[in-house]
């Protein structure tokens, strides 16, 4: 059995909490003690049946909104899969939680009004998928019950979208009618929109090839922690513990240390007690080496015949994530792997409005904002470009001051 | 599934390692919050992945309410021993003794929600700026919300609306002096993915866990345990019942469930078909729906 991570990304009125209340619901994922207390709660939808949207709605204060206000997790299984659903809020001043969640999924659902078809949101949040580089989309076209289940108003949207997909960039996107509300295909097919053919929502989900992104990318392994016993009788282990980010490392293999540059062999590679020949990415393993290397934290083990790009210099799409607008004179902190240095914010090459996807010149760089910047950091990074690497592509900015996570980094290039 | 799909339990066991070495990697003084519950057995075992052979590069923490079980105490000192690492004991009676909480009085009365000032008194006393705790995101609401990094303020408090973003696999630590951490590596685990793990890696529980006959009383419509530290009166009736725990707390406020569970594959059949969740199981969080939010905004997990 795999895990699939996935988002929601609608508005707040799309129903999306409702959709996820739904597939809880309807695979019976919800157990005795919190179906009493859905039941009763006071909230009630205008026909009396309980609000399904209760089951993802964690805190007081959304709770006195009614609005997500946050990143909630939801753990589910069917005897299939099992899911990990990172619900994000639909709100504009919340674009962070959605980059959040989006950044550890492979696969996203959109969900637009059928009453509304594609509006100023749905772009937004199909072009912070498409920026985040999501490798799967799923646009569920929600209240279907509220247009009559017609598939003229359903086929409009999905046109409509294939447009806007083509023009963000997003590749794999399947069309679903559903009604959240109701029930229709989220996890039983529906005898109302018997014009539709395809898989409910569930089904889907259950079935679609996890697209493990960084399958053809090379060899990646941050180095986290040295393991050094310097007991007697073993004085002279030394072992390189961390996860492989990309890519698989084999005994033998010739590996390079980065920024260093120095070359050498893999000796063994261990998991406690056992001795695995390879480690692939996701795995967390101890990796020694047959040479004797000053090697710390914050280095990289890589492939030495696929290095990435070395460079202090580098153009990055960025979006920023704190209510104090981006300082091109302040010195922030870059985290890459397990690299922590200082940067600079060297130029604002241009934002990108997301609501009309053109490009702004000459403006500050605010909450929420993304564009493509250049950034300079203290010691060199070794990296890969996020479109081809997501785990050694990424990176964040640190305020110094509050010690805040206050951007988020695509890595695009070396800047010349 | 490709060659190169790591199964669940492998993933999940892989991100718990990845983030216990961040947790070495970027702290000074890093703790273990140990309960005796079976997820902090489960971190003891990660953490002996993530840095064998070398020493854990932290000791672990038990917060002591005085009315544990008399099984936990006895597994947690024999499992200190077997692993050879550091154990501090931060006790309630001591806090109690000081004045800085006060004993609650009457039927229901409990030391669980005391524990939040000797654990907080303990992070001062020791300095501790990362606290890594068992905590998972599906046992409640509001832990569901809660990031794998918790920055705490020096009053022990959560903000919700003020969490880091979490990006990717990077884990941002830094932290002014009197802020401290809490730390979630088993926060994508399921209590039956908990259950699978210790089953796969053959890992020792406290009896308590497993069926057994034991003296009970009802009360609120729940099994509590019998012992000198629940306070009965006439109206408390002793039953003997054949009895599990799902959680392993203070016995004062932790339920037993009805069980004949006598081994692992029993009990994961049991949860796989059970209709009440884990927290269900736990009387103080019966008292209101937003109770476990306003305690982890005191400081509790």
């Amino acid at each position: 059995m795999d895990i699939l991570k996935f988002i929601t990304a609608g508005s707040v009125d799309d129903g999306k909490s409702t959709l996820i209340g739904r597939l809880l619901y309807d695979s019976e994922s919800i157990l005795a003690d919190q179906l009493e207390a859905l039941h009763s709660s006071n909230r009630k939808n205008d026909d009396g049946s309980i609000d399904l949207a209760i089951l993802t709605d964690g805190l007081k204060a959304e709770r006195e909104q009614g609005i997500t206000i946050d990143v909630a997790y939801k753990y589910f299984q069917t005897d299939k899969r099992k899911f990990i659903i990172a619900d994000t809020p639909g709100h504009i001043q919340y674009t962070r939680n959605m980059v959040t969640g989006a950044s550890n999924a492979n696969l996203a659902i959109i969900l637009i009004d059928a009453r509304k078809g594609v509006i100023e949101q749905t772009i937004r949040h199909s072009f912070l998928v498409a920026l985040l580089g999501l490798p799967q989309v799923v646009v569920c076209v929600n209240k279907m019950d509220m247009v009559d289940f017609s598939e003229d108003v359903y086929n409009k949207i999905v046109n409509d979208y294939k447009v806007l997909a083509e023009k963000v960039g997003l590749k794999n996107v399947n069309y679903i009618p559903v009604s959240a509300l109701k029930g229709d295909n989220i996890v039983h097919p529906s005898l109302n929109i018997n014009w539709y053919n395809g898989d409910s929502l569930l089904h889907f989900l259950e079935t679609v090839t996890i697209q493990v992104d960084d399958s053809k990318a090379h060899a990646r392994f941050p180095v986290q922690w040295v393991v050094r016993p310097q007991t007697e009788e073993l004085h002279d282990y030394r072992g390189y513990a961390g996860r492989v980010s990309s890519g698989s490392f084999k005994v033998n293999d010739k590996v390079t240390v980065l920024p260093s540059g120095f070359n050498s062999t893999i000796e063994k590679i261990e998991l406690l007690d056992k001795e695995p020949q390879e480690a692939f990415a996701g795995m967390s393993v101890t990796i020694h080496l047959k040479d004797e290397i000053d090697i710390s934290r914050g280095d990289i083990l890589v492939n030495t015949q696929y290095q990435p790009e070395v460079s202090q210099l580098i153009e990055a799409d960025l979006c920023w994530m704190d209510t104090r607008a981006l300082d091109t004179a302040h010195t922030y902190f870059i985290q890459h792997n397990s690299k922590v240095t200082r940067c600079r914010i060297q130029e604002i090459l241009y934002k990108v409005n997301i609501n009309t996807l053109e490009k702004e010149y000459n403006e500050d760089f605010k909450l929420n904002d993304i564009g493509r910047i250049i950034i300079k950091t203290a010691e060199p990074l070794a990296f890969d470009l996020y479109q081809d690497n997501k785990a050694n592509g990424g990176a964040i900015i640190i305020d110094s001051r509050t010690n805040v996570t206050v951007g988020a980094l695509m890595l695009r290039g070396i800047s010349d | 599934m490709n060659k190169h799909q790591l199964n669940y339990l492998d993933e999940l066991e892989a991100e718990a390692i990845y983030i216990l070495r961040e947790v070495a990697g970027q702290f000074e003084k890093p703790a273990l919050l140990f309960s005796g519950g079976k997820d902090s057995i489960t971190l003891v075992r990660l953490a002996e992945k993530a840095f064998r052979p070398g020493k854990f590069p932290f000791p672990l923490v038990h917060i002591d309410t005085g009315h544990n079980f008399i099984e936990t105490i006895e597994y947690r000192d024999a499992m200190i021993k077997r692993i050879g690492e550091k154990l501090i004991i931060g006790h309630v009676q001591d806090s109690i003794d000081e004045g800085k909480v006060v004993e609650q009085k009457g039927k229901n009365a409990s030391r669980n929600a005391l524990q939040t000032v000797t654990l907080l008194d303990t992070i001062a006393k020791h300095q501790f700026d990362a606290c890594i705790g068992g905590a998972r995101r599906d046992e409640e609401k509001a832990r569901a919300k809660e990031r794998i990094f918790s920055v705490r303020d020096e009053f022990g408090q959560w903000d919700p609306k003020r969490q880091r973003p979490e990006l990717w696999n990077i884990f941002n630590g830094k932290i002014h002096k009197g802020e401290n951490v809490r730390v979630f590596p088993i926060s994508n685990w399921t209590e039956l993915d908990v259950w699978n793990y210790i089953r796969r890696e053959k890992i020792e529980l406290p009896s308590i866990y497993f069926a057994h006959e034991r003296d009970c009383i009802t009360r609120n419509g729940q099994l509590m345990a019998a012992s000198p530290f629940l306070n009965m009166d006439e109206e408390d009736v002793i039953t003997s019942q054949n009895v599990r725990f799902r959680t392993v707390g203070d016995m004062t406020c932790t339920a037993a469930v009805e069980s004949y569970a006598y081994h692992i594959d029993d009990i994961i059949d049991e949860i796989s078909a059970s209709k009440i969740s884990e927290r269900g199981a736990r009387m103080d969080d019966k008292v209101s729906e937003a109770a476990m939010e306003d305690r982890k905004k005191g400081g509790y997990f």
